[in-house]
């Protein structure tokens, strides 16, 4: 992972400024952070962006996407969304198209940290930010905390709508929107569930905002 | 979607700009509303002019109340501590609309010119004055509950169906724009929506081009003591049945200044000043503010699916209302 993508399991400081527990888990997070530097190019300033962008484009032309701490090049029109970029280009897969029209929720995706419907999101627009997906959550074979939570509380049943309710529901900590029950549904309910595993879905926020930085 | 060009504008003339040399262009912020519709075909812009570089931010208190930058998004201004203290139906209107992804999407600006929810409207397979002006209206003989009682003519009836403009009308909001040839001027959010009448495709003064550069809100007591109040088929992530933002600044148990506005009633925000004027002087009584509600939907002309609108509304009101007399 690149030593500046926007970390989900914070709640508390990013891992670099955090206190060296010399754990395992720090070591892989450095150990990846050098070789995620020897993989990526230095990442193009929000000037030079615009600088690059400000020239009216048409038709196809070349984008970069930073997505789950790589920098992906693409040549795509403007049309495409950031959705049908991740699944149709990328195969980045995870985030699934429900709707198509920000009324479900299963498309969520975090940009710099932030949940947001990615079908309503150009994904020209996106360049020079750091997007994150369901496939971006995990440490290698270590579930990050909230995928594990919805496995041990049965936050679903069929499993559509759950790479969007996950991403949604770790900015949900994040943003400390999980006071209550009730707080937690609100702040949650842009995500839709058909199958209605609701209650579940709150068991899952609620444990890991709990082991968390006590926003709960 | 149709194709469309593409530039980020890097500044306000640049923008602007584009619009001289194309007039199908369109801005783009947070694009909640625009990407749907084009999605739809419902609106077809030959080219998007994005404008999330330009620097209309801030939510700052300043001398005479509250300003905010154009391009602050939903969820920072509903959540910024100033406008929860000192103007909560603007913190409420905005955290009571849409979801938690779009409110961070979408911006202050955009949100105040979003377009109507009218399905007929949405469905290029149906005729819509407001679409292609002339064509008809089948929602005035259709599927009508969620439309307006309030400011209809016999083009549409579609309702205003945003929350913020409702709560921002109320407290005397005011629009900075910015024309396309670089002139700034500033509108009463009050003058900026326009009824349908014979041109339901105009729905505000905006001219073509021209930029939404910030909003102000005066400071008063009545912008303290507000509220809105949303009332909703769902809990929560639902458009408004009827909503209402009122302000009332309450001394001694007399009213010295009301505010009142409704929401998804009208066609466009709807301010209610006759029940503002009502209130004024008297003692903030239940009796007063059933007076108040009543003289606000007076003119009322509901359709077949939407007559509870009228009680709906005027119970919403004085609840609201008995609110913040508390």
């Amino acid at each position: 992972m690149h030593p500046d993508t926007f970390d989900p399991t914070a709640g508390g400081p990013p891992p670099e400024q955090r206190p060296d527990d010399g754990s395992r888990r720090t070591f892989i997070k450095q150990a990846s952070g050098i070789l995620g530097l020897a993989v990526a190019p230095p990442f193009i300033s929000q000037a030079e962006k615009l600088a690059a962008y400000t020239g009216k484009v048409e038709g196809a032309t070349e984008m970069k996407l930073k997505v789950n701490g790589s920098i992906r090049t693409l040549r795509l029109e403007p049309r495409v969304t950031l959705l049908d970029a991740l699944r149709e280009n990328l195969n980045l897969t995870g985030s699934k198209k429900g709707c198509d029209q920000g009324q479900c929720g299963a498309c969520t995706v975090l940009v710099d940290g932030r949940r947001v419907n990615s079908c309503l999101t150009l994904a020209i627009t996106t360049q020079g930010k750091e997007i994150t997906t369901i496939e971006g959550l995990a440490k290698g074979e270590e579930l990050h905390p909230m995928q594990a939570a919805f496995l041990k509380h049965d936050g679903f049943q069929c499993g559509y709508c759950t790479p969007g309710q996950i991403c949604s529901a770790v900015a949900c900590v994040q943003e400390g929107h999980t006071k209550n029950d009730a707080e937690i549904r609100e702040w949650m309910s842009g995500n839709l569930c058909r199958c209605g595993a609701y209650p579940n879905i709150v068991a899952a926020i609620k444990e890991v905002a709990g082991k968390g930085d006590g926003k709960s | 979607m149709n194709n469309f060009a593409f530039q980020t504008a890097a500044s306000a003339k640049q923008a602007t700009g584009a619009f001289r040399d194309d007039k199908q262009a369109a801005y783009l912020a947070g694009g909640t509303t625009l990407l749907d519709l084009m999605k739809l075909n419902v609106l077809q812009p030959s080219q998007l002019v994005d404008i999330n570089s330009l620097p209309y931010r801030g939510i700052t208190e300043t001398p005479d109340g509250l300003r905010i930058g154009a391009m602050e998004r939903m969820s920072d201004v509903g959540e910024n501590a100033l406008v929860m203290q000192q103007y909560p139906a603007i913190s409420e209107s905005l955290l009571l609309a849409a979801s938690p992804q779009l409110r961070n999407m979408a911006s202050i600006g955009g949100n105040l010119l979003q377009r109507t929810r009218c399905g007929y409207f949405r469905d290029t397979a149906f005729p819509c004055n407001k679409r292609q002006p002339g064509s008809g209206c089948p929602a005035i003989n259709g599927e009508n509950r969620n439309h307006a009682i309030l400011g209809t003519s016999d083009q549409c009836i579609a309702t205003y169906p945003g929350d913020l403009a409702v709560a921002l009308i109320a407290l005397d909001a005011v629009l900075h724009l910015e024309s396309a040839k670089g002139k700034a001027r500033r509108v009463p959010l009050l003058d900026f929506y326009l009824t349908p009448g014979n041109t339901p495709q105009r729905e505000t003064t905006l001219e073509p081009g021209e930029l939404i550069t910030a909003v102000t809100v005066p400071a008063a007591e009545h912008a303290r003591k507000s509220k809105y109040l949303k009332v909703r088929d769902r809990a929560s992530y639902a458009f408004a049945l009827v909503s209402a933002a009122v302000g009332l600044d309450v001394q001694g148990g007399t009213i010295r200044s009301a505010r009142v506005a409704l929401g998804s009633v009208g066609t466009k925000p709807w301010r209610a000043q006759a029940a503002e004027q009502l209130l004024v002087g008297k003692a903030a009584t239940e009796a007063n503010f059933r007076a108040a509600a009543a003289l606000a939907l007076q003119g009322a002309r509901p359709h077949k699916h939407n007559a509870f609108k009228v009680e709906l509304a005027q119970n919403t009101l004085v609840r609201a209302l008995q609110d913040v007399a508390g």
